[in-house]
């Protein structure tokens, strides 16, 4: 078990496309991280140099107290476990796990013991003769999981375990990698692009975008006070909605009304709101119905304000009004900079500071 | 509509163009393609050690001897190896201007014209029909498909039991028609004899890949055939054949190297050393005219007139070929 | 989908079955009557009684056609020259396209290039040349002679290059993180992962090297080293000028050309189709 440092890691490619840059990262001994963003932000580049299946090119990672850039994977102390689960397909599931612990010379009885051990964690003890193919999607994502326990590593390295299971057994995987995690504390590194398993997972979480990291945080921090709008848009379902407002002396415009009070200077800014912030009131910002998703526990309503379009929740029992008018909670308001993305000044937000 | 994430997120930065330098530089690393494998070994010198055995031998039996070829075509050796005197182009202007060379280049290209139509023909016939019955079909495809095996002088040696001029039930048949069938002796017999042995053993390989190719056809296609043409032949020609066009184009050119060398052993064994006036083909006359005629320049110039022309053909495939993969 | 029984695609299908397998036939029918039944009576469409006689001096006695080597000796090489070609090649070309697949080295792409250059020329292009070169190499009438200079063909490091490209990224980069270096992960993982596609190549390859005709006419001259294919142009030389030729013993020497590429072939039928069609894209 240990702790593990990225400092300023970045990643070029020969052809000189840069893929990962100036990523800084603490990653305490025992926790849970998730690296989250859309595809081709670097997220599993950035795993894999922690892995050393790829060349690290600038900047360090060390594991435990052992800058680790040059050192091979099989010497890193990690385990990883794939997308495709990259089990040995000629190899019954007892030969797949131990096949790493033989090539490490372990003995043969300390092999057996961890092998059972594992299997037994896994519920895997009927299979343990059989070969990959005579298995189903969930039970080959365990022996993967297996194949990473028995090794004992200093930290775990999943990259998009669950993207090749469908969603029922996304969840319940989901939710028996952490309890796992918990029981063994090893240190975790989780890379998807899934923003709900990303906070369900994490202790923190890792946002990427084109390369760079663009927040790390709680899931609630990130979800509660997003940095960018891009993690805005990122995290959260349905999308955080953004809009194009002003400030006018202290005041946030939207479509010529006052939605609340606004720690920015005159000028345009970005507005984001939570669509379960949103509420309908007797009076506030008029909007006009678009279409309505039903979600059966909520409901989401798509309505417009001027040329912009919003969405918001509503419990199904509340009937929809004739004419909707929106307000919104002041601390709910988020300021982002029209030009750059960044969240502006300290938008009051109620949320507790969740420790670790 | 709200702003789309995307529209802020950060482009990747383009590389810049390489200089010629770091275009070697890359060639030098092995670097010039893009690799094969997202993790690749870096090691000095395993890779040597599992490239050696086929590297070796490539280079003795196969650059050795083509670039031997190309240098002898430039010279004249006396027929018992003694000396070679440089003629320049002498052996390739006086192959190319000679009647006995132009005519067997105009047999060959005659010959691979009709041993590739008439194959390709009938095993596309053979394999639409195969892949159309149930009842049966497996012993089909097993007979047809063991042919495949035989080899090409064994075709010929059976085929020349047909066509012998005493037993021949070939010859026995043509007389009955009052025709004097002579493979062997007469030029355009023997030419119809080589052409029905060499078809007959190329047909099942044409039926092979037709018919995977046709089963390789996903069903879904194929009803939905069903709903817009009316006509089996209309489903056939406007839906089933386009997709059959990659396959068939691949068969082309290896019928058609396969009627230029393949066919040595049926034309050998047929003509029996003995050109007299038997039609052979390029290959053939290279054979002849080196092993037999001693002429080892003119051999080798004919050689390397061929060399260009097959090398022109796999290029063509190759660069289909990759085609084809893109669109999967 | 709807599937009518047509009799004109069963006419059809049975006819160009007849037209391929009635030669075999006949060959087979034939070599079971003696030469001087053949002469008078002409091709035979069905069993007669002198096989035993024809196929034992066939395999056993020496001379006939050829000066001293028997029909079994030419099975024997036959079988050595499939064999060793087969396996040559699978052993070569899998090791090459190891190289070429999973390592950077320098120069990896002038080599792959050098390799593949291959595919463009056949062997029979440059046979003459070939020839001086063995002749050379001191190789004429050698089993090295006969198998290793048609190894020179990458067909099948193209075969194995085209299957370790599909072999998934993850295995490798999950063998490595188990601590296999490339020798290990070579023999442990690749090879066995290859089973199936290395017996496609083996029964492609052995039909090839065992049909193998120029190269041993003009490799061997010493009839120890005669392959079944050298047997029949023996047979057709000594055919000229002979007043009942031995067609009973030419079916024969033909029949046991076939056997064992045949049978290989439709035995294995499924995996041969598939490794001769999907590695050929």
């Amino acid at each position: 078990m240990a702790e593990i440092t990225l400092k300023n890691v970045g990643k070029t490619y020969a052809g000189g496309v840069t893929a990962v840059s100036e990523v800084n990262l603490e990653i305490r001994d025992g926790e849970f991280i998730v690296l989250v963003g859309p595809s081709g932000c670097g997220k599993s580049t950035l795993l894999r140099m922690v892995a050393g299946l790829e060349e690290i090119s600038t900047g360090e990672v060390a594991i435990g107290a052992r800058v680790v850039n040059k050192i091979e994977p099989s010497e890193r102390d990690i385990a990883m476990v794939f997308q495709n689960y990259a089990l040995y397909p000629h190899m019954t599931v007892r030969e797949n796990m131990a096949y790493g612990l033989k090539n490490r010379k372990t003995p043969k009885g300390e092999i057996e013991a961890r092998v059972a051990e594992a299997a037994r964690m896994l519920e895997l003890n009927a299979y343990l003769d059989r070969k990959p193919r005579a298995l189903s999607g969930g039970q080959r994502q365990r022996v993967a999981m297996g194949r990473a326990i028995v090794r004992q590593p200093e930290a775990f390295l999943f990259d998009e375990p669950l993207s090749n299971l469908d969603a029922k057994l996304r969840v319940s995987m989901r939710g028996e990698i952490r309890k796992l995690q918990r029981r063994l504390g090893t240190t975790a590194l989780y890379v998807t692009h899934d923003q709900l398993e990303a906070m369900t997972l994490a202790d923190r979480l890792v946002v990427l975008n084109g390369g760079r990291v663009e927040q790390v945080g709680t899931p609630l921090e990130v979800y509660h006070r997003p940095a960018t709008t891009f993690v805005a848009a990122f995290i959260g379902s349905p999308a955080m909605n953004l809009l194009d407002a002003h400030v006018v002396g202290g005041r946030v415009i939207l479509e010529g009304h006052d939605m609340g009070p606004a720690q920015a200077p005159d000028g345009p800014v970005t507005l984001g709101i939570r669509a379960e912030e949103l509420q309908s009131a007797p009076r506030g910002l008029p909007v006009k119905l678009d279409y309505v998703e039903e979600l059966g526990a909520s409901r989401i309503l798509h309505v417009a304000a001027g040329g912009q379009y919003l969405a918001f929740v509503q419990s199904p029992e509340i009937a929809i009004p004739e004419q909707i008018y929106l307000t919104v909670r002041p601390q709910a308001l988020h300021l982002f900079d029209t030009a750059t993305g960044a969240r502006i000044g300290q938008v009051p937000a109620p949320v507790a500071e969740p420790v670790p | 509509m709200t702003h789309s994430p995307s529209s802020i997120s950060r482009p990747l930065p383009v590389p810049p163009p390489l200089s010629a330098r770091a275009r070697l530089a890359k060639w030098w690393r092995g670097e010039a393609t893009a690799p094969a494998k997202r993790v690749q070994f870096d090691r000095p010198l395993t890779p040597w050690v599992f490239l050696l055995p086929q590297l070796a031998v490539v280079v003795i039996f196969f650059y050795w001897p083509s670039v031997q070829a190309v240098t002898s075509s430039f010279y004249l050796e006396d027929p018992f190896g003694f000396s070679a005197t440089f003629v320049g182009l002498d052996n390739y202007t006086d192959a190319l201007s000679s009647g006995e060379y132009l005519s067997t280049a105009t047999f060959t290209a005659g010959f691979a014209l009709v041993v590739t139509a008439l194959s390709l023909g009938l095993g596309l016939l053979l394999a639409v029909k195969a892949d159309k019955v149930i009842r049966g079909a497996s012993i089909y495809k097993t007979v047809l498909i063991s042919v495949y095996a035989i080899a090409p002088p064994v075709a010929a040696l059976i085929g020349m039991m047909l066509f012998d001029m005493h037993i021949g039930p070939f010859t026995q048949l043509a007389g009955l028609f009052g025709y004097d069938l002579k493979v062997g002796v007469n030029y355009w017999d023997t030419a119809f004899a080589m052409t029905l042995i060499a078809v007959w053993k190329q047909i099942p390989y044409n039926f092979i890949f037709f018919l995977s190719g046709l089963q390789s056809v996903p069903v879904s296609v194929r009803e939905a055939a069903l709903i817009d043409a009316r006509t089996g032949w209309a489903r056939f020609k406007d839906v089933i054949l386009p997709l059959l066009a990659p396959t068939a184009f691949f068969l082309l050119i290896i019928n058609i190297t396969y009627a230029l060398f393949d066919t040595f052993a049926i034309i050998d064994v047929i003509v029996k050393d003995k050109p007299a006036n038997n039609p052979m083909t390029l290959v053939y006359k290279i054979y002849l005219d080196g092993f037999k005629g001693n002429d080892i320049g003119g051999s080798s110039a004919q050689s390397v007139i061929l060399m260009v022309i097959v090398a022109a053909l796999t290029v063509v495939q190759f660069r289909f070929l990759e085609r084809r993969v893109h669109y999967g | 989908m709807m599937q009518k029984i047509k009799p004109l695609d069963h006419l059809i299908l049975i006819l160009g079955a007849l037209f391929l397998i009635a030669p075999v036939v006949l060959a087979v029918m034939s070599s079971t009557h003696s030469a001087v039944w053949i002469h008078t009576n002409g091709i035979a469409l069905l069993p007669g009684t002198d096989a035993y006689a024809t196929y034992k001096k066939v395999l056993t006695a020496r001379g006939g056609f050829t000066g001293d080597v028997t029909g079994a000796r030419m099975i024997l090489n036959s079988m050595i020259m499939g064999i060793g070609f087969a396996v040559g090649k699978i052993v070569l070309s899998m090791m090459a396209a190891y190289a070429l697949v999973y390592f950077r080295f320098r120069l990896a792409t002038l080599f792959f290039w050098m390799i593949f250059t291959t595919l463009l020329l056949p062997l029979e292009v440059r046979i003459m040349p070939s020839y001086q070169v063995m002749s050379e190499l001191h190789l004429l009438n050698t089993y090295t002679g006969l198998i290793v200079p048609l190894l020179a063909s990458a067909t099948g490091t193209f075969y194995f290059r085209q299957f370790f490209k599909s072999v998934p990224d993850e295995l490798l980069e999950a063998a490595r993180i188990d601590g296999a270096g490339p020798v290990k992960f070579f023999f442990d993982i690749l090879v066995p992962l290859s089973r199936t596609m290395m017996a496609a190549i083996f029964i492609i390859m052995f039909v090839y090297g065992w049909n193998q005709y120029l190269w041993p006419i003009l490799m061997t001259t010493d009839e120890h080293f005669y392959t079944l294919m050298r047997g029949i142009k023996s047979i057709l030389q000594v055919w000229v000028g002979s007043q009942i030729p031995d067609y009973n013993e030419a079916f024969a020497l033909a029949v046991l050309a076939m056997i064992p590429p045949v049978f290989v072939v439709v035995v294995f039928q499924r995996m041969f189709i598939k490794g001769l069609t999907e590695s050929d894209k």
